[in-house]
């Protein structure tokens, strides 16, 4: 559920294609060519998304996309 | 309550130093590339001044445009407030300076300091010394010689920053039109995130402040970026809504620009379209408090604000601090 909603904002901010393959092992970076602002959006509509905050530190460790699953999973 | 007066924007001016540093320029300077800093900032090129320039010469002469342009003499200007964090010195400040050199001799003058918020500050000051009997004639500029504290090695600040000073005349303006709300906010426990940390009494200039690089601007780029995008909605909505209006009633919004992914990002969140909303910042990146009054002098003398049409101002800095002030404009082409 949690994926569903972030792959979801994920294509919204970078406006992918819905055919797009987007995994959990799926790199914003490497993998959808985002940029680091394009990162720092995609934490914001999260956070707005789910009412949380993403401290710098912490999203500076993400590596793809399941680990902001996992995030988001851990402090809702 | 007495009756409020109409204040207004009767004449505005602008100064920009002539020397141009490109984004080609910075290749040679620091490891980083023109594609990276137009994709990442919008910024193509920024005015820097040369040594022997400072804050109040730039001032200065957008000070003069600005009186030309609405007519006024200097000898009645009454207020001179300069919204700057790069002042010629801690004191006099560059608003005196500038009060001699126009010669506004029965002028009030001060600086104030809100960083890139300044020039909606002195705007909200300036209005409200006018409705007080303070004042009749109000000279306002937001003036920048960023070059100054930058630093020139650290490629994430120093492509983001520019020279220039922008200057406006406040005065009453016909009944109705003018100034239709100003707000203005600051969150000082956020403010770590951008600073000049040295020269100031908590760290005063000393050998080791200069080998330690405190004189320039640090700023944690991710967090301003996240504040300003939020805050660039939020402040707008709060503007309109003690002015009786709504987004739809917006017919050109005067952001400031620091980047223009900030200012995409906000202007989607507002629902804004892109041709309602003044972008110059490829000219001259951030000018910090100079940002918002050349941009307001440009789109004016392009034509771009109309008489009676809704201008829509939004500054953020640091502080932090944020002001909006929604403007019903009086001036004709």
């Amino acid at each position: 559920m949690t994926f569903e909603k972030v792959k979801e904002i994920i294509v919204e901010q970078l406006g992918l294609e819905e055919s797009q393959e987007i995994k959990k092992g799926t790199s914003l970076i490497n993998d959808l060519e985002a940029d680091s602002l394009d990162a720092v959006e995609i934490v914001m509509a999260i956070e707005d998304e789910f009412g949380i905050e993403i401290p710098d530190e912490e999203a500076e460790n993400f590596k793809n996309i399941g680990d902001i699953v996992d995030y988001v999973e851990k402090v809702k | 309550m007495n009756h409020r007066m109409s204040i207004g924007i009767t004449g505005t001016g602008k100064a920009l130093p002539e020397k141009i540093i490109t984004n080609k320029d910075l290749e040679t300077m620091v490891d980083t590339t023109d594609e990276w800093i137009r994709s990442r900032t919008g910024i193509g090129s920024r005015r820097v001044v040369d040594e022997h320039t400072a804050t109040s010469d730039l001032a200065t002469e957008a000070a003069e445009k600005a009186l030309e342009d609405s007519g006024l003499q200097a000898e009645d200007v009454d207020l001179i407030i300069v919204a700057t964090v790069t002042p010629d010195m801690a004191f006099p400040s560059t608003a005196c300076i500038v009060q001699k050199n126009i010669g506004a001799s029965k002028a009030i003058a001060f600086d104030i300091e809100a960083a890139c918020s300044g020039f909606v500050y002195a705007m909200s000051v300036a209005e409200n010394m006018i409705q007080g009997g303070m004042a009749k004639n109000a000279l306002i500029i937001g003036a920048e010689t960023l070059s100054k504290i930058m630093n020139w090695e650290d490629r994430n600040t120093c492509v983001l920053f520019g020279d220039g000073a922008g200057a406006a005349v406040l005065q009453e303006v016909e009944e109705g039109y003018g100034i239709q709300g100003i707000t203005l906010g600051a969150n000082g426990a956020k403010g770590e995130v951008l600073k000049q940390p040295a020269g100031g009494s908590r760290i005063p200039a000393s050998h080791e402040s200069v080998e330690n690089k405190l004189h320039y601007i640090s700023m944690d780029g991710n967090e301003v970026f996240k504040f300003a995008v939020r805050i660039m909605g939020q402040s707008s909505l709060e503007v309109l809504e003690k002015s009786g209006k709504s987004i739809e009633d917006v017919d050109f919004l005067i952001p400031h620009q620091a980047n223009i992914r900030i200012i995409d990002a906000a202007a989607k969140r507002l629902k804004l379209s892109k041709d309602k909303v003044y972008v110059n910042l490829h000219k001259y990146g951030n000018l910090s408090a100079g940002s918002i009054p050349v941009a307001l002098d440009e789109a004016a003398k392009e034509g771009k604000l109309i008489k009676g049409e809704n201008i829509l101002l939004v500054a953020f800095g640091g502080g932090l601090t944020w002001g909006s002030s929604l403007i019903k404009w009086s001036k004709e082409v």
